[in-house]
């Protein structure tokens, strides 16, 4: 009668006061790979980015970051992107496109 | 002297892969929140968006200490942990972040308490204009003429001047923001972490699904509503109100752009009348003109 | 240790400041008052170091000190009738929490119509919150068992709320004699305060957002069922702790009156326990009926072993309810009922449900009702009404 308890006790291998609990802790991906959501995605022009960090401060799931050296300014998480298109909306240069998601 | 955006800190506060829906203002806003106070915050959250935008437990899909608390309830629950916290000798920035329902209808009285009693808390007021998360349903922040699911032929009454009613309270900081401006809105919260006493913050937040427009414009239409003056950026410190930058050009009526703009792209206000949109000029002149007499 | 005439209001504020509790938080209900006005003058004349926040509400009371529980700090608030309903929500919500919070309830009566008098609706319709409920047959017992709520709560094996009940008016407000305990018998009696989490600044952790897997939530439900079945053993160890302390013994979850030979027995919690007292001396000295009593301390945990142990070899069992539910009978006798049953133990139960809505029941009535029933089931081996509504004064 207890064995289904068990199992998740066993998965979670967490002492089982600690599972009695309502707690969470922070994770990426608690909605799975919400890239999935996605009907069209941003693609990045390094060419006309003039740096101003306007995607970076905009996007609402955390999923540009910025590599203050190196080629591409910014980086685009596929895994999470929602496809919004914010992104693309407020680059003044123009160097985030938005393109139908295959 | 403004913050400069190289200088905002990239700690995620808010993770990918969260269950908010793609444009989502909240989302953003919990971002900024995350760049203005970083490990100082608790958030209180009472149901609304936020409640669900965590995802499911025992994950989170946001990295502050969070009290998912009762709709009613948020600032009286803040105020006792802010005691508790200080008591303690603990440092910590107690923050409610509620949506429109959460703090001006079903969470009012715990509202005006907090504030009347001057309890050390912050209190956000995420506000999308209706109660988004049960499905669009009217709140006292939506506005004049936009539909909802229980206003399908626009809603017949004005938006509740909450920030106004908050000034009222003569609580020692109120102010306006919004997700296009995210220097004005981090500024503004820090400047609030620093004070004592009860500050509130009103985080104006268009919503995509809601007010029926593109994911991707929610900045473009947080941005013409200041630009139109049908949200007007402005804080005030023990009572002394100032209008903010980005919404200083708009004090002169010449310079706001026409709200038919701001209407006409939102899927909310499809079918609104002529009155209405004459009805509701006149509420972007008369707010204009009564928080401009309110300036010192 | 100090012998005052306290009210029980003053006798609950003065466990309040006995247990140092850090913040409190309570609205103003008749007869709750004179607790929240007694905490307010000791803290603001520093003889209760403590935050007090002046609420709009009781919901928001309830709020306001779960906040502060969850941030780590001993707290208490108190309520009655009206005021409890209000808080409903937030008692299912502490409760779901397990975080440990005490609350005093002066037991009032539910309107409309308007009605400050005592009977045990507004408590009995907690039941399913996840408090411990503890009944006081008087002031004594009222500060005592405030105390010992401290520990009860906070205690590992349980991690839940618990709420110590008074009558109105008949407790409240009327004073007797009681034996106030030294600061250091409390200090002593009183660990410094565990509870499962604490909010801190810097530690993220999230309570309460939506379960992924919802029989991990059925189990939460479960786990806090089984709290409630550890705490009678801890209420029990409190019990004996504070004997050895203070020198009063109360007995556990229940008390047994006189039942070493009873046949016959009344079943009751709160104030009117101590007139059940004397309706048996009464009924033993000049009726020579032999009857016992069985004083339930604790409804929350139910003491369902201590029901089977008493009521064993009972003739008949008469439980007298301050409340009721409509249509099948007080909540007190169901419970019992179901204790009895689920033992096999076999006695004919009466329900008499009496003095709601503050209606005034005397040890002479109780008398007279256990005479016609013991009679009853002594010719007829049964009770021919399981139910009587009993207005008494006749």
């Amino acid at each position: 009668m207890r064995s289904q308890p068990k199992k998740l006790l066993r998965r979670w291998s967490v002492l089982s006061s600690e599972l009695m609990w309502p707690l969470a802790k922070p994770a990426i991906g608690v909605s799975g790979k919400t890239g999935t959501w996605r009907l069209q995605r941003p693609v990045f022009d390094s060419s006309k980015c003039i740096k101003c960090r306007l995607c970076w401060l905009y996007c609402p799931d955390s999923t540009i970051d910025i590599n203050e050296e190196g080629a591409n300014f910014i980086t685009i998480n596929y895994d999470y992107c929602k496809g919004c298109g914010i992104c693309s909306n407020v680059c003044p240069a123009k160097a985030i496109t938005m393109y139908p998601e295959e | 002297m403004p913050i400069n955006i190289k200088d905002l800190p990239k700690e995620k506060f808010v993770l990918p892969g969260d269950a908010a829906c793609p444009g989502c203002p909240e989302n953003m806003g919990l971002r900024f929140v995350g760049m203005a106070l970083g490990d100082k915050a608790i958030l209180v959250i009472p149901a609304g968006c936020t409640s669900i935008i965590q995802g499911l437990a025992p994950g989170s899909g946001l990295k502050f200490p969070i009290l998912n608390v009762p709709f009613a309830s948020s600032d009286s629950v803040a105020a006792g942990l802010s005691s508790a916290k200080k008591i303690l000798g603990e440092d910590a920035v107690v923050v409610v972040w509620a949506g429109d329902g959460g703090t001006a209808d079903i969470g009012f009285a715990t509202l005006s308490g907090a504030a009347e009693r001057n309890d050390d808390i912050i209190h956000i007021c995420v506000d999308n204009e209706a109660y988004m998360n049960t499905g669009i349903q009217r709140s006292s922040q939506t506005p004049l003429g936009a539909w909802t699911t229980t206003t399908w032929s626009g809603k017949k009454e004005r938006k509740k001047d909450l920030p106004l009613i908050m000034l009222m309270h003569r609580v020692p900081y109120v102010a306006t923001a919004s997700v296009a401006y995210p220097i004005d809105f981090i500024e503004k919260l820090r400047k609030a972490s620093t004070m004592k006493g009860f500050k509130y913050i009103h985080l104006h937040a268009p919503c995509p699904v809601g007010w029926r427009f593109d994911p991707s414009l929610t900045v473009f239409m947080a941005r013409l509503a200041v630009e139109t003056g049908m949200w007007i950026l402005f804080e005030a410190e023990g009572g002394r109100v100032n209008i903010s930058p980005p919404s200083k050009p708009y004090a002169d009526k010449n310079r706001r752009k026409p709200i038919r703009e701001y209407l006409a792209m939102q899927g909310r206000f499809r079918d609104i009348t002529e009155d209405i949109i004459k009805e509701l000029e006149k509420q972007v002149e008369d707010n204009w003109s009564l928080l401009l007499r309110l300036t010192t | 240790m100090v012998l005052k005439t306290l009210t029980g209001n003053y006798a609950v504020a003065t466990a309040v400041k006995l247990a140092r509790v850090k913040v409190v938080s309570a609205y103003p209900i008749t007869p709750q008052t004179t607790i929240v006005e007694k905490l307010s003058e000791m803290i603001e004349s520093g003889e209760l170091e403590a935050d007090m926040i002046r609420v709009e509400s009781e919901h928001s009371a309830l709020a306001a000190v779960y906040g502060a529980a969850s941030g780590g700090v001993r707290v208490f608030t108190a309520t009655s009738s009206h005021g409890l309903l209000y808080m409903h929500e937030m008692l299912w919500w502490v409760a779901g929490s397990r975080i440990p919070v005490v609350m005093a309830v002066v037991t009032r009566t539910i309107g409309p119509p308007w009605n400050i008098w005592t009977d045990h609706s507004d408590i009995m319709d907690q039941r399913d919150t996840g408090w411990l409920i503890a009944f006081a047959e008087n002031n004594q017992e009222a500060l005592d068992e405030t105390i010992k709520l401290f520990r009860i709560t906070e205690d590992e094996r349980v991690f839940l709320p618990g709420m110590v009940t008074l009558d109105a008016f008949i407790l409240s407000h009327t004073t007797e004699p009681v034996n106030v305990p030294d600061q250091n018998i409390v200090d002593a009696f009183l660990p410094p305060r565990k509870q499962p989490y604490v909010f801190r600044a810097g530690e993220p952790i999230v309570m309460g957002n939506i379960p992924k897997d919802l029989k991990w939530n059925m189990m939460m439900r479960e786990d806090i069922h089984r709290a409630m079945e550890r705490a009678k053993k801890v209420v029990e160890e409190a019990d004996y702790l504070w004997e050895k302390l203070v020198g009063r013994r109360y007995g556990g979850l229940t008390e047994c009156y006189r039942c070493e030979d009873a046949k016959h027995f009344m079943v009751g919690v709160g104030a009117w326990v101590g007139d059940m007292r004397e309706a048996v001396d009464r009924l033993r000295e000049r009726f020579g009926l032999k009857v016992g009593l069985v004083k339930i301390r604790y409804f929350r945990p139910f003491p369902r072993e201590d029901m089977i142990k008493w009521l064993n070899n009972a003739m008949s069992v008469v439980v007298f309810d301050r409340s009721v539910s409509p249509s099948i009978g007080g909540p007190l006798y169901l419970e019992v009922l179901a204790s009895m049953t689920s033992a096999g133990v076999r006695a004919p139960v009466k329900n008499v449900i009496a003095g709601l809505a503050g209606v005034d029941v005397t040890y002479e009535d109780l008398t007279n009702v256990m005479l016609a029933s013991v009679s009853e089931v002594e010719e007829l081996g049964t009770f021919k009404q399981s139910t009587l509504w009993f207005y008494g004064g006749e």
